[in-house]
């Protein structure tokens, strides 16, 4: 068992253009950090040093988790993370 | 180019103007690869400000299942900008993601005639594109 990942068009160059990956942890963070180790350049495209970057949307199973724990939210085998690219932006 | 049929067109101004002046955003979803719009979604503009808009992550998350669920992709990713030109601001650049996506925007800053335009945004770069609207 493991944690299935979903992965967004515009960040599968770094999954060999795979839309679903899986990845180990027990937080949101540690399981970033592992998927890193086999798809190098995805954490810079998902974390900066002020955690989730801002043009991601990061979901354990239905729920953002910017309104759970960010980072620091617990996952377990058997979920599913999604991450899908924010639509924002505006006349400034 | 941008082909859009009349009534799809006529739904994107009528929420630009209902949530004038905060900025009103949505998708015209249709069958992947078509290069078709086909449905109309509002979606909530979490920020509820004249200046910024986000797609209500939530709203999002279960639109995007939708959409691949229904072998569909967002043909259109609409926005308002209520006080200045239809054109897209360093903002919406930086967020833009979907490089097979065409960018709408619509100015409310005439009460009269809405300024209606249409963009690829691909790697940070801008191309405006002719629109024709379809009956």
């Amino acid at each position: 068992m493991a944690i299935e990942v979903r992965i967004p068009t515009i960040l599968r160059t770094y999954t060999d253009g795979a839309k679903q990956v899986e990845g180990t942890g027990s937080t949101l963070g540690e399981l970033i950090t592992d998927l890193e180790r086999r798809h190098g350049g995805l954490r810079e495209r998902l974390v900066d040093d002020g955690g989730l970057r801002r043009f991601v949307n990061v979901y354990l199973n239905d729920e953002d988790v910017r309104f759970l724990a960010g980072l620091q939210t617990p996952v377990k085998d058997g979920d599913t993370v999604t991450v899908l690219p924010a639509v924002a932006g505006g006349a400034s | 180019m941008l082909t859009i049929p009349r009534d799809l067109y006529d739904k994107i101004v009528a929420h630009a103007r209902k949530d004038h002046p905060d900025e009103a955003c949505g998708v015209l979803a249709g069958p992947a690869g078509s290069d078709r719009p086909e449905r109309f979604i509002a979606m909530t503009n979490a920020e509820r400000s004249p200046t910024f808009y986000r797609f209500d992550s939530a709203e999002q998350f279960l639109l995007w299942r939708e959409m691949d669920d229904n072998d569909e992709e967002p043909v259109v990713i609409y926005h308002s900008h209520t006080a200045t030109e239809a054109y897209p601001s360093r903002t919406d650049i930086s967020y833009a993601s979907e490089p097979q996506a065409h960018y709408v925007l619509v100015s409310t800053r005439d009460e009269q005639a809405a300024e209606f335009r249409s963009y690829r945004i691909v790697d940070g770069v801008v191309t405006e594109e002719p629109v024709s609207v379809v009956e």
